[in-house]
Protein backbone atom coordinates (compact mmCIF):
# COMPACT_ATOMS: atom_id res chain seq x y z
CA UNK A 1 0.00 0.00 0.00
CA UNK A 2 1.64 2.69 -1.18
CA UNK A 3 -0.58 6.20 0.28
CA UNK A 4 0.56 7.26 3.63
CA UNK A 5 -1.56 9.19 5.65
CA UNK A 6 -1.15 11.26 9.11
CA UNK A 7 -2.79 9.20 11.60
CA UNK A 8 -3.54 10.89 14.69
CA UNK A 9 -4.52 8.46 17.80
CA UNK A 10 -6.24 11.10 20.03
CA UNK A 11 -6.20 9.26 24.03
CA UNK A 12 -9.09 10.62 26.33
CA UNK A 13 -9.39 8.72 29.08
CA UNK A 14 -7.67 7.26 31.75
CA UNK A 15 -5.93 3.96 31.76
CA UNK A 16 -8.44 1.31 33.47
CA UNK A 17 -11.91 1.78 34.65
CA UNK A 18 -12.95 1.75 30.97
CA UNK A 19 -11.54 -0.28 28.03
CA UNK A 20 -10.63 2.87 26.04
CA UNK A 21 -6.86 3.17 26.42
CA UNK A 22 -6.38 -0.54 26.26
CA UNK A 23 -8.00 -1.11 23.04
CA UNK A 24 -6.78 2.53 21.41
CA UNK A 25 -3.03 0.65 21.99
CA UNK A 26 -4.03 -2.23 20.00
CA UNK A 27 -4.94 0.16 17.45
CA UNK A 28 -2.12 2.18 17.02
CA UNK A 29 0.20 -1.17 17.34
CA UNK A 30 -1.87 -2.35 14.51
CA UNK A 31 -1.41 0.66 12.26
CA UNK A 32 2.42 0.65 12.48
CA UNK A 33 2.15 -2.29 9.97
CA UNK A 34 0.59 -0.22 7.05
CA UNK A 35 3.60 2.19 7.19
CA UNK A 36 1.87 5.47 7.85
CA UNK A 37 2.31 8.78 9.57
CA UNK A 38 1.48 7.95 13.16
CA UNK A 39 1.57 9.38 16.41
CA UNK A 40 -0.25 10.03 19.77
CA UNK A 41 -1.73 12.61 21.30
CA UNK A 42 -3.12 12.53 25.08
CA UNK A 43 -5.11 14.92 26.92
CA UNK A 44 -7.81 15.19 29.41
CA UNK A 45 -7.55 11.79 31.81
CA UNK A 46 -5.75 10.40 28.88
CA UNK A 47 -3.09 12.38 30.33
CA UNK A 48 -2.38 9.30 33.21
CA UNK A 49 -2.07 6.21 30.17
CA UNK A 50 1.14 7.47 30.77
CA UNK A 51 2.18 7.82 34.24
CA UNK A 52 5.12 5.92 35.47
CA UNK A 53 4.41 3.47 38.44
CA UNK A 54 2.05 1.98 37.37
CA UNK A 55 0.74 -1.26 39.92
CA UNK A 56 -2.87 -2.70 39.23
CA UNK A 57 -2.38 -5.95 41.87
CA UNK A 58 -5.09 -4.70 43.70
CA UNK A 59 -7.74 -4.41 40.74
CA UNK A 60 -6.98 -7.59 39.12
CA UNK A 61 -5.91 -5.78 35.61
CA UNK A 62 -3.37 -6.74 32.88
CA UNK A 63 -0.62 -3.45 33.36
CA UNK A 64 -0.51 -2.79 30.29
CA UNK A 65 1.72 0.42 30.80
CA UNK A 66 4.80 -1.00 29.69
CA UNK A 67 3.78 -1.63 26.09
CA UNK A 68 4.05 2.61 25.49
CA UNK A 69 7.57 2.15 26.15
CA UNK A 70 7.99 -0.48 22.77
CA UNK A 71 6.22 2.23 20.81
CA UNK A 72 9.66 3.67 19.50
CA UNK A 73 10.34 0.30 18.19
CA UNK A 74 7.47 0.30 16.04
CA UNK A 75 8.26 3.78 14.72
CA UNK A 76 5.60 5.83 16.77
CA UNK A 77 7.95 8.26 18.00
CA UNK A 78 5.76 11.40 18.88
CA UNK A 79 3.86 11.02 22.14
CA UNK A 80 1.89 14.99 22.50
CA UNK A 81 0.87 15.12 26.03
CA UNK A 82 -1.15 18.28 26.68
CA UNK A 83 0.20 20.43 29.30
CA UNK A 84 -2.98 22.11 30.46
CA UNK A 85 -4.08 18.53 31.15
CA UNK A 86 -1.08 17.64 32.83
CA UNK A 87 -1.51 20.90 35.05
CA UNK A 88 -4.75 20.24 36.27
CA UNK A 89 -4.59 17.11 37.16
CA UNK A 90 -1.38 18.65 39.28
CA UNK A 91 1.17 16.45 37.07
CA UNK A 92 4.61 17.29 35.39
CA UNK A 93 6.49 15.50 32.72
CA UNK A 94 8.48 13.78 35.55
CA UNK A 95 5.50 11.83 36.84
CA UNK A 96 5.85 10.36 33.05
CA UNK A 97 7.59 7.07 32.29
CA UNK A 98 11.05 8.11 30.53
CA UNK A 99 9.90 7.24 26.71
CA UNK A 100 12.68 7.22 23.78
CA UNK A 101 13.49 6.14 20.49
CA UNK A 102 16.36 6.04 18.83
CA UNK A 103 17.00 8.12 15.70
CA UNK A 104 18.50 5.77 12.61
CA UNK A 105 19.38 9.09 11.06
CA UNK A 106 21.40 10.61 14.30
CA UNK A 107 23.66 7.60 14.89
CA UNK A 108 21.17 5.86 16.88
CA UNK A 109 20.54 9.04 19.53
CA UNK A 110 18.22 7.89 21.99
CA UNK A 111 15.38 10.92 21.92
CA UNK A 112 12.47 11.51 24.02
CA UNK A 113 9.10 10.57 22.89
CA UNK A 114 7.10 12.63 24.85
CA UNK A 115 6.48 16.03 23.86
CA UNK A 116 4.45 18.61 26.10
CA UNK A 117 2.35 21.08 23.71
CA UNK A 118 0.04 23.41 25.10
CA UNK A 119 -3.50 23.31 23.77
CA UNK A 120 -2.97 25.34 21.09
CA UNK A 121 0.11 23.92 19.54
CA UNK A 122 -2.08 20.49 20.12
CA UNK A 123 -5.38 22.07 17.92
CA UNK A 124 -2.72 22.82 15.30
CA UNK A 125 -0.94 19.72 14.94
CA UNK A 126 -4.71 18.05 14.75
CA UNK A 127 -5.29 20.40 11.68
CA UNK A 128 -2.37 19.01 10.27
CA UNK A 129 -3.62 15.19 10.47
CA UNK A 130 -5.47 13.50 7.87
CA UNK A 131 -7.22 10.84 9.95
CA UNK A 132 -7.84 11.59 13.60
CA UNK A 133 -9.29 8.32 15.50
CA UNK A 134 -10.11 9.43 19.18
CA UNK A 135 -10.58 7.03 22.37
CA UNK B 1 -16.88 11.53 -0.66
CA UNK B 2 -15.96 8.33 0.52
CA UNK B 3 -16.32 7.94 4.32
CA UNK B 4 -15.34 5.46 6.69
CA UNK B 5 -17.15 5.16 9.89
CA UNK B 6 -16.32 3.80 13.01
CA UNK B 7 -18.91 2.88 16.01
CA UNK B 8 -17.52 2.82 19.15
CA UNK B 9 -20.50 2.24 21.77
CA UNK B 10 -23.13 -0.30 21.79
CA UNK B 11 -26.79 0.00 21.15
CA UNK B 12 -29.32 1.79 23.43
CA UNK B 13 -26.68 1.87 26.18
CA UNK B 14 -25.37 5.14 24.36
CA UNK B 15 -26.52 7.18 21.56
CA UNK B 16 -23.64 6.63 19.12
CA UNK B 17 -24.71 3.91 17.53
CA UNK B 18 -28.13 5.64 16.25
CA UNK B 19 -26.26 8.77 15.01
CA UNK B 20 -23.46 7.06 13.31
CA UNK B 21 -26.25 4.78 11.93
CA UNK B 22 -28.43 8.17 10.92
CA UNK B 23 -25.19 9.51 9.66
CA UNK B 24 -24.93 6.52 7.27
CA UNK B 25 -28.25 6.97 5.47
CA UNK B 26 -27.79 10.76 5.28
CA UNK B 27 -24.40 10.68 3.39
CA UNK B 28 -25.98 7.43 1.37
CA UNK B 29 -29.12 10.26 0.37
CA UNK B 30 -26.95 12.76 -0.23
CA UNK B 31 -25.00 10.35 -2.85
CA UNK B 32 -21.85 9.53 -0.73
CA UNK B 33 -20.15 6.18 -0.51
CA UNK B 34 -19.77 4.74 2.48
CA UNK B 35 -16.39 2.76 2.27
CA UNK B 36 -16.75 0.70 5.33
CA UNK B 37 -18.60 0.99 8.88
CA UNK B 38 -15.86 -0.64 11.57
CA UNK B 39 -17.58 -1.37 14.86
CA UNK B 40 -15.02 -1.51 17.85
CA UNK B 41 -15.30 -1.65 21.99
CA UNK B 42 -18.35 -2.37 23.09
CA UNK B 43 -19.95 -0.94 19.07
CA UNK B 44 -19.48 -4.63 18.54
CA UNK B 45 -22.83 -5.26 20.09
CA UNK B 46 -24.34 -3.55 17.06
CA UNK B 47 -23.74 -6.87 15.64
CA UNK B 48 -25.74 -9.11 17.47
CA UNK B 49 -28.67 -10.61 15.70
CA UNK B 50 -30.24 -11.80 19.18
CA UNK B 51 -31.55 -8.83 19.99
CA UNK B 52 -35.24 -7.84 20.90
CA UNK B 53 -36.02 -4.33 21.49
CA UNK B 54 -39.40 -3.16 22.80
CA UNK B 55 -41.84 -3.10 19.62
CA UNK B 56 -42.09 0.42 20.36
CA UNK B 57 -38.43 0.96 19.52
CA UNK B 58 -35.85 1.26 16.60
CA UNK B 59 -34.19 -1.94 16.05
CA UNK B 60 -30.69 -0.27 15.45
CA UNK B 61 -29.41 -4.25 14.60
CA UNK B 62 -31.51 -4.49 12.20
CA UNK B 63 -31.19 -1.10 10.93
CA UNK B 64 -27.68 -2.00 10.10
CA UNK B 65 -28.58 -5.32 8.05
CA UNK B 66 -30.96 -3.18 6.01
CA UNK B 67 -27.87 -0.77 5.60
CA UNK B 68 -25.48 -3.50 3.88
CA UNK B 69 -28.47 -5.50 2.23
CA UNK B 70 -29.77 -2.25 0.79
CA UNK B 71 -26.72 -0.21 -0.29
CA UNK B 72 -23.82 -2.99 0.55
CA UNK B 73 -22.21 -1.33 3.19
CA UNK B 74 -19.10 -3.33 4.41
CA UNK B 75 -20.19 -3.57 8.25
CA UNK B 76 -16.85 -4.75 10.04
CA UNK B 77 -17.00 -6.35 13.36
CA UNK B 78 -13.04 -6.02 14.78
CA UNK B 79 -12.24 -9.55 16.16
CA UNK B 80 -10.55 -8.94 18.52
CA UNK B 81 -13.01 -6.71 20.47
CA UNK B 82 -15.74 -9.15 19.37
CA UNK B 83 -14.15 -12.41 20.79
CA UNK B 84 -14.08 -10.47 24.64
CA UNK B 85 -17.65 -9.42 24.28
CA UNK B 86 -19.30 -12.59 22.76
CA UNK B 87 -20.28 -11.64 19.28
CA UNK B 88 -19.23 -14.85 16.94
CA UNK B 89 -19.29 -15.89 13.48
CA UNK B 90 -20.10 -19.82 12.64
CA UNK B 91 -16.44 -19.97 11.98
CA UNK B 92 -14.78 -18.12 15.08
CA UNK B 93 -17.57 -20.05 17.17
CA UNK B 94 -15.96 -23.50 15.62
CA UNK B 95 -12.48 -22.43 15.89
CA UNK B 96 -13.13 -21.23 19.38
CA UNK B 97 -15.13 -24.27 20.58
CA UNK B 98 -18.20 -22.61 21.57
CA UNK B 99 -21.36 -24.08 21.26
CA UNK B 100 -23.05 -20.94 18.98
CA UNK B 101 -22.70 -18.03 17.06
CA UNK B 102 -25.11 -14.71 17.11
CA UNK B 103 -23.25 -12.33 14.24
CA UNK B 104 -26.16 -10.48 12.34
CA UNK B 105 -26.91 -10.70 8.54
CA UNK B 106 -24.66 -8.03 6.63
CA UNK B 107 -21.42 -8.25 9.02
CA UNK B 108 -18.95 -9.50 8.68
CA UNK B 109 -15.53 -10.32 11.70
CA UNK B 110 -12.39 -8.97 10.44
CA UNK B 111 -8.62 -7.70 11.97
CA UNK B 112 -7.95 -3.92 13.10
CA UNK B 113 -6.29 -3.38 9.86
CA UNK B 114 -9.69 -3.22 8.32
CA UNK B 115 -9.93 -0.37 10.41
CA UNK B 116 -6.54 1.83 9.51
CA UNK B 117 -7.06 0.63 5.73
CA UNK B 118 -10.07 2.52 5.87
CA UNK B 119 -8.80 5.50 7.01
CA UNK B 120 -6.33 5.51 4.32
CA UNK B 121 -8.96 4.66 1.50
CA UNK B 122 -11.35 7.23 2.66
CA UNK B 123 -11.45 10.89 2.12
CA UNK B 124 -13.11 11.34 5.90
CA UNK B 125 -12.96 9.23 8.91
CA UNK B 126 -15.33 10.06 11.24
CA UNK B 127 -15.43 8.26 14.70
CA UNK B 128 -18.91 8.40 16.40
CA UNK B 129 -18.02 7.34 20.48
CA UNK B 130 -17.95 8.76 23.65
Amino acid sequence: MSTVKKFLFLNRKAPYGTIYALESLEVVLISAAFEQDVSMAFVDDGVYQLLKGQKTDGIGMKNFSPTYSALGDYDITRLYVEKESLEARGLTVDDLMDLKWEDEDDDWAEKDSIIVVSSAELADIMEQQEVILSF
Amino acid sequence: MKFTVQVNEGPYQHQAADTAQQFVRAALEKGHEIYRVFFYHDGVNNGTRLTVPPQDDRHLQKGWTELAEKHGIDLVICIAAAQRRGIMDPDEAKRQGLDADNIAPGFRISGLGQLIEGGIQSDRTIVFGD
